[in-house]
């Protein structure tokens, strides 16, 4: 019953806020909204009784994407509205069509998969996040390293692009400092 | 109706990809468009989760994890290159980078 009504108002409020997230024409809006509707989620894994999963869902994602984003997003004009053209009436019959099909392999999946049997099963007696560590740290152990790999590539990479002449800035120069700068023609941020 | 079972998590999660797959096709805002891959990223770990919980394995959740350190790398690199694009040109439209030269 409270499951039932749990997931029903989870899902309204998650389908409203990823809508705002598609459809609005200003970026904040869209960030803010994004950044509910990923907490909302993390509800259904709490009902689902993927306790660690909604742990890491609301750190990760409310926590680290949304801070990277929103100091992404001091580095454009977020105040100006974004311009975007539209009236392509090819694109949202395909979109619809593409929607269908993917209903019809939802449903039929099941069918499909009768006779499946679990390979990693649930152990009864212990906490979900005791079961997601004795799983992860034995038979998806070399997946979790190559994870952490990739993580460390993307963090140099993020560095490495985003931080290009950082040392340079306009609130710690003098005056004069500044205005030779732009005699010689240097890029500076603010 | 009262009694929630796997299909109703695989119809949320086809709506809620639905909804991704709408913005990523009709945003021309290359911001918006990473956040549409960010629902489509976030639709298919509620479907991987709701798997893992009703067949009783863990293996659903597993994958779910992967797909959110996947999704994290995705953001620093790609909002790395948003901004290198951004200090260059100036805007951030896709309509504008649609040749590769530098």
């Amino acid at each position: 019953m409270f499951e039932a009504i749990a997931f029903y108002l989870f899902a309204f409020l998650t389908i409203v806020m990823f809508y705002i997230t598609v459809t609005t024409s200003q970026a904040l809006y869209a960030l803010t909204a994004l950044a509910a509707g990923m907490i909302f989620i993390s509800a259904f894994f709490f009902i689902l009784g993927a306790d660690f999963l909604g742990a890491v869902q609301i750190v990760v994602y409310s926590g680290a994407v949304m801070a990277l984003y929103a100091f992404g997003m001091m580095f454009f004009d977020t105040t100006r509205e974004v311009k975007e053209k539209q009236g392509n009436k090819y694109i949202v019959v395909g979109l619809s069509a593409l929607s269908a099909i993917l209903v019809v392999a939802i449903f039929a999946a099941p069918m499909v998969s009768e006779n499946i049997t679990a390979i990693y099963p649930v152990v009864d007696g212990i906490g979900n996040t005791q079961a997601v560590g004795m799983v992860l740290f034995t038979k998806y152990l070399v997946p979790f390293e190559v994870a952490a790999i990739m993580l460390l590539v993307a963090m140099i990479a993020g560095i490495v692009l985003a931080g290009k002449k950082m040392d340079r800035s306009l609130t710690t120069m003098e005056e004069d400092e500044i205005k030779t700068l732009r005699e010689k023609n240097i890029k500076v941020h603010s | 109706m009262m009694q929630i079972g796997l299909n109703h998590y695989l119809v949320l999660s086809t709506i809620l990809f639905s909804i991704g797959l709408i913005g990523v096709m009709r945003r021309k805002n290359l911001l918006m468009l990473f956040f549409a891959t960010e629902i489509l990223l976030n639709s298919v770990n509620i479907s991987f989760a709701a798997i893992s919980h009703y067949y009783g394995d863990l293996t659903g959740q597993m994958f779910a994890f992967f797909v959110i350190a996947i999704a994290a790398s995705e953001v620093a690199v790609g909002l790395g290159l948003l901004i290198v694009w951004h200090k260059k040109h100036n805007n951030i439209d896709l309509d504008f980078m649609s040749t590769m030269r530098g």
